[in-house]
């Protein structure tokens, strides 16, 4: 996902560059905030091993295309095509990711952790596998083109991406509102306690199954929101583009640097690790030309390294979660 | 009924590659616990250290009996052996040691290996580039083994190691004190510390094992397909499938495992797309996982 790489580095030379990658940047950090917000409902808060966000970033991303995109031209074919307002669009994709994190989650939720793991990274090689082989669903390998902007109609030219700054930053703040809000309520206090040890959860009557089941689809619904506003962002998608390293590694990453199980901390990290990735190729000029032209790779690597590193030194990230302890000890 | 057994030919070859690949899979899995998320990068990495030797350093030598390759790849799989045995007890010392020290859970081991995985394929994409490579070019002519049932010399020459590898990994686990100190460890470490079985002596040879297994099952794919760094990756879901099938820790379970899930896949293109391919070994492995995840064998060895 290169698309913040500057064509002509010349560009950031001058004030306007600057302000045009950052705003582009700041618009993909409020998108992956979302993102890692909702893998911490799942994975920190919970504690269930999705190693599928792709999945859901990709049925987010398609779902809002499909309702609001128009009917496909001669070489094109997909399904609907239905020209609905964009706000329908999340909407549709919030839901359908909902649902189908309920499908995944049935056979999958009970399964001990690392079975889980291997369960949704493997459905997001399906789920890929079925948007490049099936005629006439996603327009196969050629992907989704021309899906609108938000607001395209209304506002053009090079205020856009002031709006859509805001659009994604305002997004991210309800997300991040309501995320906290229902993460600090007693609900949220048995997805805690069903991380730390559920068997105990158990036997104080809750049921833990269901309770996962929730926590997975809120995430999933979240995570298929971040992906509506992506497609709308980029304009063009493609199956190949929602690969395990940008729509699910990057995405962990985030939350186990930020620290898991704080809201806070997945918005840092998030910020952290855009920063890393994005801001990565800029340093292409200042490296000799034998590496200059490796700078994906380099990145790549460091990340691989970055995530080890923290593994190994820093487990709770930046911004550690606050333990809970009643006010009465 | 001659497609469905020329399926099952090509699903036997592929069968011989996963089945390698999840035994080290397992063996590891067996006695770490964690799910190796890096073992299919191992696996592309193997089959570009191969490359390296045979076709960069030029010692590919003339071909062999009808083989599309030369004595130089016997060569390469030996060294390969060697350096990924090597690799994968380095990785577990520098990594997953101090993981397990600190009483990291399964998930932040299996974590870190994705990452490893990540390394590995940008720095072998750093080297070769993104694109595919072959052993040798061209196209190699595949003899008939009845009627219009085909199959390639070197997809023989990948049965037959395969069987001579599991020749030596069944004597070395139940003929030597070794094999026997690896299925304790594996059963029951604890148990298997107060025996005066060194664990970390133990774990150290288990990573060489799957290493050199890995290397095996890596270059074998390179010489199948092509030499792509993708191939390993996506293998991944395949082996998992097989190791689960056979009961995680079980090398003949996994074994047997790779059969099943490749033939299957294999046999499965008769009826519905190529395409869809990918979704065969998941769907066997979500049943597995649903209906019987001790596996059909066990996980005691």
């Amino acid at each position: 996902m290169d698309f913040l790489i500057i064509e002509n580095s010349y560009l950031l030379l001058t004030a306007t560059g600057v302000m045009n990658w950052f705003v582009g940047f700041l618009t993909t950090f409020a998108i992956f905030a979302i993102m890692a917000l909702a893998l911490n409902i799942q994975w920190g808060f919970t504690g269930i091993f999705n190693f599928g966000v792709v999945s859901f970033f990709m049925v987010g991303a398609y779902t809002s295309a499909l309702f609001t995109i128009g009917p496909p031209g001669e070489y094109e074919n997909y399904i609907m095509g239905f020209e609905l307002p964009i706000l329908f669009g999340w909407f549709a994709a919030m839901i359908t990711s909902g649902i189908v994190a309920l499908l995944i989650g049935l056979p999958t939720l009970r399964l001990q952790r690392d079975f889980l793991a291997i369960a949704t990274i493997g459905i997001a090689a399906i789920l890929r596998a079925v948007a490049l082989s099936t005629e006439g669903f996603v327009n196969r390998a050629r992907g989704m083109n021309g899906i609108p902007r938000i607001l395209g109609d209304v506002v053009s030219g090079p205020d856009y991406k002031w709006v859509l700054l805001a659009i994604t930053l305002t997004t991210l703040v309800i997300v991040y509102l309501l995320v906290e809000k229902i993460t600090a309520s007693p609900w949220g206090r048995v997805l805690r306690s069903i991380r730390e040890n559920e068997e105990t959860t158990k036997s104080v009557g809750k049921d833990t199954v269901n309770y996962r089941m929730q926590a997975f689809v809120l995430g999933a619904m979240i995570m298929g929101l971040g992906g509506a506003i992506w497609a709308h962002r980029m304009t063009s998608i493609d199956p190949e583009a929602f690969n395990d390293l940008f729509g699910t590694f990057l995405i962990w990453t985030m939350v186990m640097v930020g620290g898991n199980g704080s809201n806070k901390g997945a918005v840092m990290g998030a910020f952290l690790c855009c920063t890393f990735w994005f801001g990565f190729p800029l340093i292409q000029e200042s490296l000799p030309d034998i590496l200059g032209n490796k700078v994906f790779q380099l990145r790549e690597i460091s990340i691989g390294v970055l995530i080890i590193l923290f593994l190994l030194y820093k487990p709770n990230g930046v911004i550690p979660e606050k333990p809970k302890i009643s006010r009465h000890l | 009924m001659e497609e469905i057994l020329q399926l099952v030919v090509f699903g036997i070859v592929i069968g011989s590659i996963i089945g390698l690949g999840s035994m080290g899979l397992t063996l590891s899995y067996g006695i770490t616990k964690f799910a190796n998320f890096a073992h299919g990068d191992i696996m592309s990495l193997a089959m570009y250290i191969a490359y390296f030797i045979v076709v960069d350093l030029g010692l590919m030598g003339p071909t062999v009996f009808s083989l599309s390759f030369g004595w130089g790849m016997f060569l390469a799989i030996a060294v390969t052996i060697i350096l990924l045995a090597i690799f994968s007890i380095a990785i577990d010392k520098l990594i997953y040691k101090k993981l397990r020290r600190d009483k990291s859970n399964i998930v932040t081991m299996a974590i870190a290996s994705l990452g490893v995985g990540i390394i590995i394929r940008a720095v072998v994409t750093m080297f070769w580039g993104p694109f595919a490579r072959n052993f040798v070019p061209g196209i190699h002519e595949a003899v008939p083994i009845t009627g219009n049932i085909l199959i390639k010399p070197d997809q023989i020459f990948i049965i037959a190691l395969t069987i001579v590898v599991t020749i030596v990994m069944y004597y070395l686990l139940y003929h030597t004190k070794l094999g026997k100190a690896m299925r304790a460890t594996a059963d029951n470490p604890d148990l298997a510390a107060v025996s005066g079985i060194n664990i970390n002596n133990i774990l150290a040879y288990t990573w060489a094992i799957t290493g050199a297994l890995t290397a095996v099952a890596g270059i074998m794919l390179g010489i199948q397909a092509q030499v792509y760094i993708n191939l390993g990756f996506n293998l991944l879901l395949p082996m998992f499938a097989a190791v689960i099938l056979g009961g995680i820790g079980n090398p003949w379970g996994a074994l047997i495992g790779g059969f099943v899930v490749a033939i299957s896949s294999e046999v499965s293109t008769a009826w519905i797309a190529t395409g869809y391919k990918p979704a065969v070994p998941f769907v066997i492995l979500i049943i597995m996982l649903i209906v019987r995840p001790r596996g059909i064998f066990g996980s005691n060895i």
